[in-house]
């Protein structure tokens, strides 16, 4: 039997890990890797969560944040290759057409 | 045993989290991240949610994943290899991470009220995935069609985002062309 802090703990961990990619790496591929590995933590917490309370509708919120993040990637990558085409570059720092 | 499994599993994925956001080479990210989420989906199965592993093996190793990998094999990251990693203003950076950690250690540590959610139950459901599916399609049946509705949006922009402009280029030629 594992405690669910364990899995809490992991969670917290791989948050971390990846806001420090999101915050640190300026490529763009990476960050979006990095927004994958924290939603992928989130789902950890819920599932836990979930499993610990014998509640199905943790595994139910996991099964939305997965769909919504297939159709987050798609986007986001449809957007990078749309901009590579007019601007040869890959890091953040680069991309304030907004004036962000 | 099933604990020598989770810690097996969580240093390997934890081990992979940091590769992705160290490595230099974007392929070694994406690769690393890939199997991270393998890990994942083998900590769902030690929380007894076998369908959620292998929606996590199929939408994020098969689908996001080899997307990745695609993008990337379009674009050049030769040129990307050598560009610094970490640049001069990541100090207010490393404290916002060090905040985040002191928070989240005091949340999971000393929180009274996440204790009390933690508190056991006994109910024990019988057939997972009946449950799983029944709650899905009767409760959420609402969300569910609304996913679906957002990723045929999230399809279709993709195609129109990543769609050449050729066309409108051949349109512009056209009406120049006839223009003098």
């Amino acid at each position: 039997m594992i405690p669910i802090s364990w899995y809490l703990l992991l969670g917290a961990i791989l948050f971390i890990i990846g806001a420090a990619g999101v915050l640190l790496r300026r490529n763009v591929l990476i960050v979006l890797m990095s927004l994958e590995l924290m939603l992928n933590s989130v789902n950890i917490n819920l599932i836990a969560f979930g499993y610990e309370m014998n509640d199905p509708r943790g595994q139910i919120m996991a099964i939305f944040i997965i769909a919504i993040t297939a159709a987050e990637v798609a986007i986001a990558l449809g957007i990078l290759v749309a901009l590579l085409r007019n601007k040869q570059t890959l890091e953040v720092d680069d991309l304030n057409i907004m004036k962000g | 045993m099933e604990q020598e499994f989770f810690i097996l599993l969580a240093f390997v994925a934890t081990g992979t989290g940091l590769l992705v956001v160290v490595a230099k080479n974007p392929i070694h990210s994406a690769l690393s991240l890939a199997a991270c989420f393998v890990q994942i989906a083998a900590l769902f199965v030690l929380l007894g949610s076998p369908f959620l592993a292998v929606i996590q093996i199929f939408v994020y190793v098969g689908a996001v994943m080899v997307l990745f990998l695609f993008v990337i094999m379009m674009l050049d990251v030769r040129k990307e290899a050598r560009t610094r990693f970490i640049k001069k203003g990541a100090v207010p950076t490393f404290f916002v991470l060090l905040a985040l950690a002191v928070e989240f250690y005091f949340l999971l540590a000393h929180s009274n009220r996440l204790h009390a959610v933690m508190a056991p139950q006994q109910l024990i459901l019988d057939e997972p995935i009946k449950q799983l599916s029944l709650t899905l399609f009767r409760d959420f049946l609402l969300p569910f069609e609304m996913a679906s509705v957002i990723l045929l949006v999230a399809l279709i922009g993709a195609v129109v985002l990543a769609r050449s402009d050729e066309s409108r280029k051949q349109k512009q030629q056209t009406t120049e062309e006839e223009a003098p």
